[in-house]
Formats: structure tokens, C-alpha cells, sequence
């Protein structure tokens, strides 16, 4: 990226508050100025497991982590190799651990970073109430260069129930490491910021953006199965429902979760869940009911490692297959995909919309990366986009109402229950307009076409794709992604576009239907095209394939989660070609 | 709705039946469950506008399309969950779910206990005819572990049957009946007194299956109305419950009193704007 940055990661044994750490240390940032991401990795254990906040602060803003970190500051070595191939370190690197604790382990060694001493536990224990990962951000914010006012007012406000003592000790620890810095060897400094040049920015995880997202496009209903890593977008929801009028019911599985949105959706109330895929895998029948009964309603899948329980707490993405082709039978509906984590608020309120307005089930695809990491961004722009169903409030003079009606746009005006002379039945079962069962295949045809024609035949706009291109141009390399493995595909094409490079950006938001038209008038000139995405089996690949015409050289370039594709190997790809 | 302020528009039992005609077997139990629940409809005088009738999967389940209120017919086993989601959403309609034994015991089996104990203010009727009737006979959870009439288990399953009255007094229903669909008179008199009786109402139906246990044709000469009325006291249901013979019918066998869930929409004094302040730096 253009833009400075300087990336860091605070580790250590559950207890040491390195997550508390990260997130003082982002509102710091945040209050400096500065731009953030960061994303936790934690161990498998429920409650006091090793854990690590991987922080990447720059001077705009920033969509992906970098290939390798400048600082590790490890509170202790506790387990800490387990995240050894999430932290990647070169030679460059400063790894940073307490002399007290004994050598750093050799999974980090691998580059030979440059290494360094902070006795942060002795120095914490000369001052009362004084901890180690408050000496720890001290020394960190004189080595990146953060303010320490920036700091100093996000303790207090955090510390303020505990008492101005508690306040005190943790900037006397803070303020030691600070000192403490001044010996250590250089990383990269951000510079301050002008504090006129400011825009207005949000501190918001991918999760809790895509609540407020639903809650934009005008869902009121929510039904909750925990699950990670989606438990977030339903817990940031249940509190805030509540404060413009829905509700949010916990439901005794994903079975019924589905099932009830579904219900309060009939019942004419937008209704959204949010699952992973183990969840999304149990929903998929019902999704299908809402496919043939034509009941709106958005099911977000925050995604994570897979196949069955995978890994829970690891991003991946590889349930594009299931959110495509999972149902039975024919069933056209509509799946999206979140780019970034403030796009996970677009998205999810484009959803809504597309769901109420088509009367079909829309599936929002983000993931662990997306929806746990929380970035500092600027305030996302307000959209138009609110749920609008066409309701029916009276049958034709002398007419039986026809909640299945043949219309050009394959769309009928929903009837909603306690709207009188205009009962009926939804169902399932193949059906003829009037929604009486049928087993014709008149009526079949009629039905399915008529499905199909809703999602086919609607006005995506430009919100299909978001498309980038290099400062020269678009040249004739296009780089195609989706999701969270757009952020690493951003940072490749904007180095290559420092450089010189022409390439363009294609990031698919609208992942179904397909639109070979649009595609192809943006790919129109290219000679190559590299596809990016972070699975196993090379899904999104494939469904480019069966879907779209590729430039004659297309190369995929595919990996199965938790590590993600870095920027490095997307450019590395750009670089070959280039030259 | 309360009838009392429903518009007065004295509909007949009749008028609450659609023009579809059933897809049952001459003498199905249903017939006569799909006659009580109209004939209950109308004596509650409810608009058909203000009534769902929910349903899962099976022969019970079709009973939605055969009337002319909003009706929704679902996935196997899933009619309590969308019934739910739909009463809580829309708290002014009159929300009744059909179900049979092997929709609401065995596939259903878990939401049946949530919604026993969620509570919410719905009426559950499930007709039980111990068989799965669309599938062409197969032994369903209320099925006696001797019956051999199913080629899926020819020996008869060896499985005791499920107690549903005993289950979802356990699990917390607020209203339990058990009637014979050979008394639709009486049938109908009990859906309104559980259609009236706030929090989840559990309607059990003896309703036979001609065609694949006709030996249920018996029923109509077993069944006995029950000698005790209804009791308000778990404990007390408990005891009759366990050591009944599943044919005391044709009166409420339980009362409770505990609160429906019904959370509120409310719009508070908060707004969308409040909730983006709450991310600005």
C-alpha cells in the first residue's frame, strides 16, 4: 500500500491480557489518527488459552495484514509456537520476550528476526497493581511512535469503574515500558496525524457490522443458534434489535432458526439468521422451502475451516460450493459476499433488500477473517437500501387471489397475514399460481421459470463487483477474488501499481446468480487473469469455469485455510507475468 | 385477536373450508379433525384473516391448503419452529399448528420440547395414528413395539413407545387434551378451549389410519371419556398421565397457568443513529 503502516503482534498465555492489550492499543491508534486491522488468534481452549492480537496500523486505511510483521512482543512463550505459521517473521523482524522467561522457541527462529529483551514482568512487579502488558504497550507505543495522550485516555476511560488507583497503576507500568523503549532496536514509525485532517472513523468488527447492516436494511426479526464464529453478529444484534423495535429469539437449533425467520417472514416482518457452516448445513432444506414458498429471508454464514467441525476458530473459504449448489431440486436464490469488513455492512443490507424485493431467500457469505477482525475505518456512507416487498392488498374485482401470479418479472404481490380476502396457502410442495398443490408439469414449468426470472432477470446495478485498476490502467491482468481474500489482492495490485504495473481488480460481491455479461464486459481486452481464493478444492475456481468465459491464460491460485494468501504471492504471480 | 373485537361477521364452519378437496383415504380420522377445527373456528369467530394454521410433512399436515385462513406448509417436521417465529413476529394473529405423530414426535421431536417449554401462545394438534400414512405404513414413535404391519420392520421395532402427554407436560406445555377423532363435536369444543387458553396448548387426536393400521378402526369402541377433569396441578397431570392407557379422551387432561413467552416489539428511544454513534471514534 501506499500509505505507511507498521504491523505487530502482542502474544501470550491466557490471563496475560494480550487481547485487552491489542484492543487498547487499537482505540490508541484510533484516537492518534491512525488506521487499523487487526484480527485474534486464540488456542482451542474455552476460557485462559494462548492467544495473539495481530495488529496492522497505517496512515489510511487497510484491508489486509501484511506478509510478515515488523514486531512480535510475546508476554510469554506459553504454546506460543502453535501460531508460529500465522505470525510469519523475517529476517527483519524484532521479536521481543522477557529475558525472565527463558530463550524464544525455535519455531520462531526460522528467519533469524533480530531479537530483544523486555523484563516486563520485573519491571510490572515494581510497581503496584502493575502488569506486564501494560509494560508491554508502553514499549510498544515509543517504538511505533503512538502519543502517549492517545493512550492515557483510552486507559483511563477503560479502567475508569476500577478506580483512579487502577488507572494509575497501569500508566506507571505503561509510562515504564515507554522509557523502556528507548533501548530497544528501531521498527517502523507511524508519524502523527493532523488532528484537522481527520475524518470521521469507526472502530467496528466485521461481525458487528454486518448487525448493523441487517438492521439498516430493515430486519426486525432474528432468530440465534450460537456458533463460531457467528455468535457475535447475534449477540451484537440482540441488544440492538431491541432498541428500534425487533427481536431477537435464541432458538433451540439451526432447524429451528431457520424455520422461525422463515415463519415471522411470512408473517410479513424481514427476518435474517447468521451460522456458520456446520448451521448452514442443517438450514439448507429449509432454505430451499423459502426458495419454492417465496419467503424473503437473509442467512449470513460467517465461514470457517471445514469439512464438519473443521476449525472453528480459523477462517476459510470453502462454503461457496453449499451456498451455490446445496439445495435439492432447482432453486434459484441469491448469494453474496462481503470484500472487507466495512463491506460486510454494505453487503448485508444489500442482502435485505435483494431478498425482500425478490421474495427469495439471500445467503450472505463473510468469514472468521472478515467477521472477528476489527478494524479502525472511515465512517461507511449511508445507503438507500431498505427491504421492500411487494405486498398484495386486494384480489382483482371478481378475482381469487394468486399469491403464485405468473408476472413478467416472475415477482407476485406477497399477501400478509391479517390482510382480508387474500388467504392462502405457502408451500413447498409444487404448486399452481393460486398455490393450490400441483403435480403438473404445466404448473412445474410455469413455477420454476417464474423463480428463476425473479433473481435472472433483476438490476444488480454496479454493486455486482467491486473492480479496481492500477494507477496506469487495467492493462490486460486481471486479478479475480472474492471475499476476504480481496483485502491481500487490494494491497498486491496497489504494489504493482507503485511500480508501475497495469493490472485490474475484479472482486465478485454478487456470487449468485451469475452474471456472465457483466464479467465478461470487464474482462473485454484482458489476456490473463489470476484467480485468488483461499480453498481447498479451488471452488470459486470452478465456478468461474462452469459460469463465465476466462481469459485464455487463466491461472487459480488456491489454498485451504487458516492461512490466508498473502499480498506477496499475488504479486509474485503479477511480477512473473509482467515481465 | 379477541373475538369479542373481531368485526361480527358470523361465518360458518363451512366458510372456513377451502375448495381443495383431500387427498385422504375414505374414513381417515382427518376428515373429521379438518370438520372440529372449522366448526372451532367458527365458534371462536375468528376472521379467517386473523388465523394461520401451520404445518409440517405428512397426512395431518395437508390440512392447511383444505381451509380458507393464511395457511403455510412446510418442511418435514419444522411447523413449530415457523409458527413460532411467525406468533412472535405478528402476536395478533391466532396460530394453530397440525401435525401428526411421526412429524411432531420423531423428526420434530426437538422443537416439540422448545415449544413446549418456550411456551409461546400457539395451539398444537397433532393426530396421532401411531403410522406413518404418506410413506405407506412405517412405525412411527407412538407405534407399539410388537407391531409387525411395516415392511421396514417386519419384527416390529422392539422400541417403547413415546408418551407425547407425558413429554410435554414435562417439558412445560401450559394446556394438554387428549380427544378421539370419532367425537368431532367434542373435538371442536376442546381446540377452542385450547385455542383460548394462553401459552402452548397440546391437543393429542386418536385419529386412525384406515388404509395402513385399519385395526384402528376400534378405537371408536375403546376410547372412554376420561372420569377426572382437569387438573391444575403438574404433579397430579403426571401421575394420570403415566399410568393411563392412551384411550381417556374427550377432555382437558391439564391446565397451567405460567405467562406465554411474547417478547415485545417495542420501539424504544433508541435509533439506527444511536446504534452507528456507538462506533464513531
Amino acid at each position: 500500500m501506499a500509505a505507511q503502516s507498521v504491523s505487530l503482534v502482542i502474544a501470550g498465555s491466557g490471563g496475560a491480557g494480550v487481547v485487552t492489550a491489542g484492543s487498547l492499543l487499537l482505540e490508541a491508534a484510533a484516537n492518534a489518527g491512525w488506521y487499523a486491522l487487526m484480527t485474534r488468534s486464540a488456542g482451542p481452549q474455552i476460557r485462559g488459552g494462548e492467544a495473539a492480537a495481530m495488529i496492522r496500523f497505517a496512515t489510511e486505511p487497510v484491508a489486509s495484514h501484511d506478509d510478515s510483521f515488523h514486531l512480535l512482543v510475546a508476554i510469554d512463550w506459553e504454546n506460543i509456537s502453535r501460531f508460529a505459521a500465522e505470525i510469519p517473521l523475517v529476517a527483519d523482524s524484532l521479536l521481543i520476550g522477557d529475558p525472565a522467561l527463558g530463550d524464544a522457541p525455535a519455531a520462531l527462529l526460522r528467519n533469524s528476526p533480530r531479537q530483544a529483551g523486555l523484563a516486563m514482568s520485573e519491571i510490572a512487579s515494581s510497581i503496584e497493581g502493575g502488569r506486564p502488558n501494560m509494560v508491554a504497550l508502553g514499549a510498544i507505543a515509543g517504538m511505533i511512535g503512538l502519543p502517549v495522550a492517545a493512550m492515557a485516555s483510552v486507559v483511563t476511560r477503560q479502567l475508569k469503574r476500577k478506580g483512579q488507583a487502577a488507572i494509575d497503576a497501569s500508566m506507571a507500568a505503561f509510562n515504564a515500558g515507554l522509557a523502556a523503549a528507548a533501548g530497544l532496536p528501531a521498527v517502523p514509525r507511524l508519524p502523527a496525524v493532523d488532528s484537522a485532517a481527520r475524518e470521521e472513523r469507526w472502530s467496528i468488527t466485521g461481525n458487528e457490522a454486518t448487525g448493523l447492516g441487517a438492521i439498516r436494511g430493515g430486519v426486525r426479526f432474528v432468530a440465534a443458534y450460537p456458533i463460531t464464529p457467528a455468535t457475535e453478529v447475534l449477540e451484537w444484534l440482540a441488544p440492538s434489535l431491541a432498541k428500534v423495535g425487533g427481536v431477537l429469539v435464541q432458538a433451540e437449533d439451526e432447524l429451528a432458526s431457520i424455520n422461525q425467520i422463515i415463519g415471522a417472514s411470512y408473517g410479513g416482518v424481514p427476518a435474517l439468521t447468521a451460522t456458520s457452516g456446520p448451521g448452514l448445513s442443517l438450514m439448507i432444506e429449509s432454505i430451499g422451502l423459502a426458495v419454492a414458498a417465496e419467503v424473503p429471508v437473509v442467512v449470513v454464514d460467517v465461514m470457517r475451516v471445514g469439512p464438519s467441525t473443521g476449525i472453528a476458530t480459523k477462517s476459510e473459504q470453502s462454503d461457496l460450493n453449499i451456498a451455490v449448489y446445496g439445495m435439492h431440486g432447482d432453486a434459484p436464490h441469491v448469494v453474496v459476499a462481503a470484500n472487507s469488513v466495512a463491506d460486510c455492512l454494505f453487503t448485508t443490507q444489500w442482502a435485505v433488500h435483494l431478498a425482500e424485493s425478490m421474495q427469495t431467500p439471500a445467503l450472505v457469505l463473510t468469514d472468521q477473517l472478515l467477521g472477528q477482525s476489527r478494524a479502525i475505518l472511515p465512517r461507511p456512507a449511508e445507503l438507500a437500501f431498505i427491504g421492500q416487498r411487494q405486498t398484495a392488498v386486494a384480489a382483482g374485482e371478481g378475482q381469487r387471489y394468486k399469491r403464485y401470479a405468473l408476472t413478467g418479472s416472475g415477482v407476485s404481490p406477497m399477501a400478509i397475514p391479517g390482510t382480508p380476502g387474500l388467504t392462502y396457502t405457502a408451500d413447498g410442495l409444487e404448486h399452481n399460481e393460486l398455490g393450490t398443490p400441483s403435480s403438473q408439469a404445466s404448473d412445474h414449468q410455469a413455477q420454476m421459470d417464474k423463480r428463476l426470472r425473479k433473481v435472472a432477470g433483476f438490476d444488480y446495478g454496479d454493486h455486482w463487483a467491486d473492480i479496481m485498476d492500477a494507477e496506469a490502467g487495467g492493462g490486460d491482468i486481471a486479478i479475480i477474488t472474492w471475499g476476504s481474500s480481496t483485502g491481500p489482492a487490494r494491497e498486491a495490485l496497489e504494489r504493482f501499481s507503485a511500480a508501475g504495473g497495469k493490472a485490474r481488480l475484479i472482486s465478485l460481491r454478487l456470487i449468485a446468480p451469475a452474471q456472465p455479461d457483466k464479467l465478461a464486459a470487464a474482462l473485454a481486452g484482458f489476456e490473463r487473469a489470476l484467480v485468488v481464493e483461499q480453498s481447498h478444492g479451488g471452488q470459486f475456481h470452478r465456478m468461474l469455469r462452469a459460469f463465465y468465459d476466462l481469459p485464455r491464460q487463466t491461472l487459480a491460485l488456491y489454498q485451504p485455510g487458516p492461512l490466508p494468501i498473502g499480498p506477496a504471492r499475488i504479486l509474485d504471480q503479477l511480477n512473473a507475468w509482467r515481465t | 385477536m379477541d373475538a369479542a373485537v373481531a368485526e361480527p361477521r358470523k361465518l360458518a364452519a363451512k366458510d372456513y373450508k377451502s375448495d381443495i378437496k383431500p387427498i385422504w383415504c375414505p374414513g381417515c380420522g382427518d376428515y373429521s379433525v379438518l370438520n372440529a377445527l372449522t366448526r372451532a373456528l367458527a365458534e371462536l369467530a375468528l376472521p379467517p384473516e386473523m388465523v394461520a394454521v401451520v404445518s409440517g410433512i405428512g397426512c395431518s399436515s395437508r390440512i392447511p391448503a383444505y381451509t380458507s385462513v393464511y395457511g403455510f406448509h412446510g418442511v418435514h417436521g419444522r411447523a413449530l419452529p415457523v409458527a413460532t417465529g411467525l406468533k412472535l413476529a405478528r402476536p395478533e394473529l391466532t396460530v394453530i399448528v397440525t401435525s401428526g405423530d411421526g412429524d411432531g414426535f420423531s423428526i420434530g421431536g426437538n422443537h416439540f420440547l422448545h415449544a413446549c417449554r418456550r411456551n409461546v401462545d400457539i395451539t398444537y394438534i397433532v393426530m396421532d395414528n401411531q403410522v406413518y400414512g404418506m410413506t405407506k405404513g412405517q412405525a412411527s414413535p407412538t407405534t407399539a413395539p410388537d407391531w409387525e404391519g411395516s415392511k421396514l420392520t417386519p419384527e416390529g421395532t422392539g422400541i417403547n413407545p413415546f408418551q407425547p402427554l407425558v413429554v410435554g407436560l414435562a417439558s412445560g406445555a401450559n394446556f394438554i387434551a387428549r380427544v378421539s377423532a370419532s367425537d368431532p363435536i367434542n373435538m371442536a369444543k376442546i381446540i377452542v378451549e385450547a385455542v383460548r387458553h394462553p401459552g402452548f396448548s397440546l391437543v393429542q387426536i386418536l385419529s386412525p389410519c384406515v388404509t395402513f393400521r385399519p385395526e384402528q378402526q376400534e378405537w371408536r369402541d375403546i376410547v372412554r371419556t376420561a372420569v377426572v377433569d382437569y387438573t391444575d396441578d403438574a404433579a397430579r397431570a403426571a401421575r394420570r398421565l403415566m399410568t393411563d392407557d392412551g384411550f381417556n379422551v374427550g377432555k382437558v387432561l391439564y391446565k397451567g397457568s405460567r405467562p406465554p413467552f411474547r417478547p415485545e416489539f417495542e420501539v424504544t428511544d433508541g435509533s439506527i443513529a444511536e446504534l452507528e454513534a456507538s462506533f464513531a471514534i
